[in-house]
């Protein structure tokens, strides 16, 4: 196994990972040798252009699959959150909370209990009787973001979960995903292809370069929160990232 | 909701989207009726030819109209005899179906588990469903004689491949994202399937059993009609005396009898059916 659980301070780390997918000729770099770290209850973003393997370093992270070389620790458990809320449609709201509780072993008592108390921390109180089709975009992203709280797990790992909603909706809940990890003191990896976003969630911004995936750059974020998306602070950051972004583009096409 | 009206108002919006697409729905009433009259008027349609062609005189010695006809399906039903037809081809079905599903299911099962069995069978199951459930006749015939036995075996034959394949597909698709999302709870091999891949395979599944009773229902009339189990009345024995006795307007009510019954189980199946899509947001509830 490569995936074993850190000790002490860092809440995931990756030392030298690489993946490489199919063999000889026909094989993708998607990560090379990639080293990183996150502490407890930091919110870190990863940014980078199409072929980074964004997706794939969170599912080594997740444990989903495992890295050709190099090593992955993760301090605790992962819960994911995906751009699409991959909810079971044949549940109910409440249901598909109450399935990640059950999948970690708690009663019937305590996963209705819970499972109410969830729907109600992402504002869905009254819409535990609900089936995925019956709610909006956002509201079954929100369900997903429970469903991902109820895992209790140590670390959140999100794939672009707001890049499918509309901009309005996705500024609420950056707000509510903002209130959340403060309430809640959560270590999040998340992945996006939005400068913006990142700089608006993260305490860091850690930008890769593509094909293979490395890590280039990292940007420590020193806004304080509460955050706007349009500040000229955010949009500043934003502006110095995306520059970076281009050059490393721009290295691709010549 | 209070912590975040804004939230709460995007969330109104949202939903008071969908509930105006809800509430376009009609009375009972209305509906009932708009899913009954284009019944009702093939209906008429075809009794008013059905007439016609008899007014023409066309094999006037043998081809009754709808009046004779209707008129020896009441007397028939005011016969015992019908009823236990009826009765006993009814409980064939049931039986043979119900056996059928079972073994059905237990091979899907295996196949969709199991990958050197899928590469076994997987094929040969497709071949089973193609052949014409006529071919076991002999075979069953000779292992049991003119028994219902006999007639059971075949309409084994005939449906179980559809329920296996029925499972077997929804086992296939069950959607990639949802199976990462149940990795991704902790959710592993039994319970994976209780709470992932068994309901997501539920639709295809019951368009397994849908097909399987059609073919079993064909089996079972066919077998009636071939392996005559004596003194049991079923509707095979009813139509073949029919028959014996050039009783066109007797064999005709049979077949409505027939086609009523057949009608009947498969709106059951849709209904089924729906009610699982429209669970699902597959279908919007009408």
């Amino acid at each position: 196994m490569s995936v074993t659980t850190a000790q002490a301070h860092a809440s995931v780390r990756l030392d030298g990972v690489s993946k490489v997918y199919g063999k000889d000729g026909a094989a993708v770099h998607a990560l090379d040798q990639v080293s990183l770290e996150i502490a407890p209850g930091e919110f870190t973003c990863l940014i980078g252009a199409s072929g980074c393997g964004k997706s794939t370093l969170l599912s080594l992270v997740a444990g989903l699959d495992e890295p050709t070389a190099g090593k992955v620790s993760v301090g605790g458990r992962t819960a994911f959150m995906f751009q699409e809320p991959a909810l079971f449609p044949w549940l109910t709201a409440a249901a598909n909370v109450e399935l990640a509780l059950r999948a970690r072993g708690a009663g019937k008592v305590e996963r209705r209990q819970r499972a109410a108390e969830l729907l109600e921390v992402v504002h869905l109180g009254g819409f535990g009787g609900k089936r995925p089709h019956e709610l909006s975009g956002g509201m079954r992203q929100r369900v997903a973001l429970a469903r991902a709280l109820a895992q209790d797990a140590d670390v959140l790992l999100m794939d672009e979960p707001f890049g499918a909603l509309d901009a309005m909706t996705r500024d609420v809940l950056h707000d509510e995903l903002d209130r959340i990890c403060a309430e809640r003191a959560l270590t999040v990896l998340f992945v996006t292809h939005n400068v913006r976003e990142a700089v608006r969630l993260g305490d860091r911004v850690v930008v890769l370069s593509s094909r293979p995936g490395r890590v280039i750059d990292e940007f420590g974020v020193a806004i304080e929160r509460p955050r706007r998306i349009d500040s000229v602070q955010v949009a500043e950051l934003a502006a110095k990232i995306t520059d970076r972004l281009r050059e490393e583009m721009t290295r691709h096409g010549q | 909701m209070a912590s975040n009206p804004m939230l709460a108002g995007l969330d109104a919006l949202e939903m008071a989207v969908a509930q105006g697409r809800k509430s376009r729905g009609r009375r009972f009433a209305d509906r009932a009726w708009s899913v009954l009259w284009p019944k009702l008027l093939a209906i008429a349609i075809v009794l008013l030819i059905w007439q016609l062609v008899h007014l023409t005189g066309w094999k006037k010695y043998a081809f009754a109209g709808p009046g004779a006809t209707f008129a020896s399906l009441w007397g028939q039903m005011q016969h015992l005899m019908l009823w236990q037809a009826i009765g006993t081809t009814m409980e064939r079905a049931l039986i043979g179906f119900a056996l059928s599903v079972l073994f059905g299911a237990v091979v899907g099962a295996l196949v969709s588990r199991i990958r050197p069995l899928r590469a076994a069978v997987g094929s040969m199951i497709t071949g089973l469903q193609t052949m014409p459930s006529a071919a076991w006749f002999p075979f069953a015939i000779i292992l049991f004689g003119n028994t219902t036995q006999a007639i059971l075996f075949v309409i084994v034959m005939g449906s179980w491949p559809s329920v296996a394949n029925g499972l077997i597909t929804g086992v296939d698709y069950t959607p990639p994202l949802l199976l990462r999302a149940a990795k991704t709870m902790g959710l592993r091999r039994l319970s994976l399937y209780r709470h992932l891949i068994l309901p997501a395979s539920l639709p295809a599944f019951v368009a397994g059993l849908k097909q399987g009773w059609a073919f079993a229902w064909r089996s079972l009339l066919f077998g009636e009609l071939l392996v005559q189990v004596p003194n049991v009345p079923s509707i095979g024995i009813l139509l073949n005396s029919d028959q014996d006795q050039l009783d066109f307007a007797g064999a005709t009510g049979i077949i409505i009898v027939i086609l009523v019954l057949g009608i009947l189980v498969d709106s059951a199946f849709t209904r089924a059916d729906r009610a699982i899509r429209t669970r699902w947001g597959i279908v919007a509830a009408s």
